[in-house]
């Protein structure tokens, strides 16, 4: 292994170009203002002051509860998918898991335009409401709108890591509960819940941080009066042009992140201990 | 006399198209130490399984105190299972994987705790309590495992292949102890073994299992001493098994010779076959003895020289503590309580 050491250096000079670096500039531009002619840039707070202005503040609460709404739908529909596909043969589980990967091969815009075909006015399914005498509704540019694209989109990310760790678990343990007196639900609760911790944590972690930090789905399917974090942070960069401002909400959100991780990972391992 | 704790009528359990049993009746009595032995597929896993609930019996009756259980779920049933592999839960330390069974009963957490250290002691575990059960060594583990079956007083003790992934040190240790245990709590005890010896020295029954069918059901002493067929006395021990036929009760002629045995109920001029274990035959001069032959080779083997002689007929395996060189000419000695005669059965 250790010849192929210097392998790895190439990705390295990579990540330091594409991420690293950047990542500082975010840092510097969070904190600076531009200056006079002497000096180009000064040092300043005022980029986080901006931030606690109501508006802004309204945007990041509702970045993260839809978030939370997100990963709350994704785990509900999800755990279960998992569950199911777990308790099918080897052969069949590869095929399962793969049609639930399918849509993620196709680009993610695509995916998204294909919504709002099928979720707008005349669309497919309002037509089909139409025929039944039952629409139309309107769906597009709304709550229920950028919930399903986030939850479609992210729906992947929760089911593969549960399924791993469902796949993973040895399966007598399931007639060791049962043996030692545990019925079907108290199985489910007392081990396999228990044992499948670590892939909810995961899923839980990456579709959160996928749903708050999104931008383009809430535009597209929630139109442009549809405020997150996530297109604010693009509008500062794009069409504000404020890059010091928007430098700063990058920032705010990756430590809101960071946090909410940490206290996810504490919580898990506190109801290990339990 | 002792009671019946569970009866097995007529078990048969196929699986997609292959018959895994083929009609199984067992009787398995209270404070029993009874072994299911067999080799692998033999359909004594299985046996096991329906009885711990986790197989229904494709057909036949699993009566449980004369009540039919055989549709009961595994927990509704007062038996507990020691896993091949321990499956013990890898999120519970050693003391909550053997309060699980009592977690689940509401018991009071402070008659748990107190329970937990009685088994622990039992199985000489105490301190235990807070170690991960995954840093533990495989007997270690073992242990746990069996702790956390017994500590909800079960009736019957199911044990599948518990000492089969531990070395062979520590399986000679735990055998002892199982045996200790076993008396120590005076429940019956159902064994799975595919190990001969194993099964001799712990059981009180044992059944010898083949092809989904019970070859043969008896004391460990009746297994080796007296096999009713030629798969029994084959896969217990090592044996010289020699066609012949009863010339009529205590006299059965094989080799061109006849022997007065002990034998008797067959009936006359039947074909039969013959045991005669290693142990049993001595080597005298060629004159002494009704059957001569020619020793091939000889090896040491601490205890006793493994001599085999070839005869006219065929090739006999000797254990001995005399010694004879490579090409000398002997006689084999036996008497008529060597001689255990079976019944034919078909070609294996």
């Amino acid at each position: 292994m250790k010849q192929y050491r210097h392998l790895i250096r190439p990705y390295l000079i990579w990540s330091l170009v594409l991420v690293v670096i950047p990542l500082f500039l975010i840092v510097f531009y969070a904190f600076t203002e531009e200056g006079n002619e002497v000096l180009t840039f000064s040092f300043t707070w005022k980029n986080f002051a901006r931030f606690l202005e109501a508006t802004y503040l309204n945007v990041i609460l509702k970045s993260f509860w839809l978030g939370f709404i997100t990963t709350a739908i994704c785990l509900l529909l999800g755990y279960p998918l998992a569950y199911f596909i777990s308790r099918f043969s080897e052969k069949a589980q590869d095929t399962l898991i793969l049609l639930v990967t399918i849509p993620m091969w196709i680009n993610m815009l695509l995916r998204t335009y294909a919504w709002m075909n099928l979720l707008s006015d005349n669309g497919i399914i309002n037509q089909l409401l139409g025929r039944l005498n039952l629409g139309p509704v309107s769906m597009m540019y709304t709550d229920f709108s950028v919930l399903v694209g986030l939850v479609c989109n992210f729906m992947p990310f929760m089911i593969i890591p549960i399924h791993t760790s469902l796949c993973k678990m040895d399966k007598s343990l399931l007639e060791a509960a049962m043996d030692l007196g545990a019925n079907r639900v108290q199985t489910f609760w007392k081990v396999t819940w228990k044992l499948s911790m670590p892939g909810v944590v995961n899923g839980v972690m990456m579709v959160f941080l996928l749903a708050v930090s999104s931008f383009v789905i809430p535009k597209l399917l929630g139109g442009g009066q549809y405020m997150l974090i996530g297109n604010l942070i693009e509008s500062q960069f794009i069409s504000v042009g404020d890059w010091n401002f928007g430098s700063a909400i990058s920032m705010i959100l990756a430590v809101i992140i960071l946090i909410s991780m940490r206290l996810m990972q504490k919580m898990d391992k506190l109801q290990q201990e339990e | 006399m002792k009671n019946k704790l569970i009866e097995l009528r007529n078990l048969t359990k196929n699986f997609d198209d292959q018959q895994v049993l083929k009609g199984i009746s067992l009787d398995i009595y209270e404070n029993e130490f009874l072994t299911l032995l067999g080799p692998s597929g033999c359909g004594k896993t299985t046996t096991l399984r329906i009885i711990a609930g986790f197989e229904e019996p494709s057909d036949g009756q699993v009566l449980f105190n004369g009540i039919e259980i055989s549709k009961v779920p595994p927990y509704k049933r007062e038996v507990n299972t020691v896993f091949q592999k321990y499956a013990l839960f890898p999120h519970l330390n050693v003391a909550d994987n053997i309060a699980f069974g009592l977690n689940l009963k509401k018991v009071e957490k402070s008659v748990i705790s107190q329970k937990v250290e009685r088994m622990l002691k039992m199985v000489g575990l105490s301190g235990f309590e807070n170690r991960d059960v995954t840093l533990l060594s495989g007997g270690q583990q073992q242990r746990v495992a069996i702790a956390r079956a017994l500590v909800n007083e079960p009736k019957v003790l199911l044990l599948d292949e518990p000492l089969g992934a531990l070395d062979a040190k520590i399986r000679k240790q735990m055998q002892l102890e199982l045996k200790k245990i076993q008396r120590e709590v005076g429940i019956t005890f159902v064994y799975v073994t595919h190990d001969q010896e194993e099964a001799l020295s712990m059981s009180d029954a044992v059944v010898v299992m083949n092809n989904g069918e019970i070859q043969q059901i008896g004391t460990p002493t009746d297994i080796y001493n007296e096999p009713e067929n030629r798969f029994v006395a084959s896969f217990i021990g090592e044996s010289n098994i020699i066609e012949g036929h009863m010339i009529r009760d205590y006299l059965v002629e094989f080799d061109d010779f006849q022997f007065e045995c002990v034998d008797k109920g067959f009936e006359d001029n039947e074909e039969v076959e013959v045991v005669l274990r290693p142990e049993d035959l001595d080597i005298v001069e060629p004159e002494h003895a009704k059957i001569t032959g020619v020793v091939r080779d000889i090896t040491f083997k601490g205890v006793h020289y493994e001599i085999m002689i070839e005869t006219e007929k065929r090739m006999y395996n000797v254990h001995t503590t005399d010694y004879a060189p490579v090409g000398k000419k002997i006689g084999l000695l036996f008497g008529p309580e060597d001689i255990h005669v079976m019944c034919k059965m078909g070609a294996y």
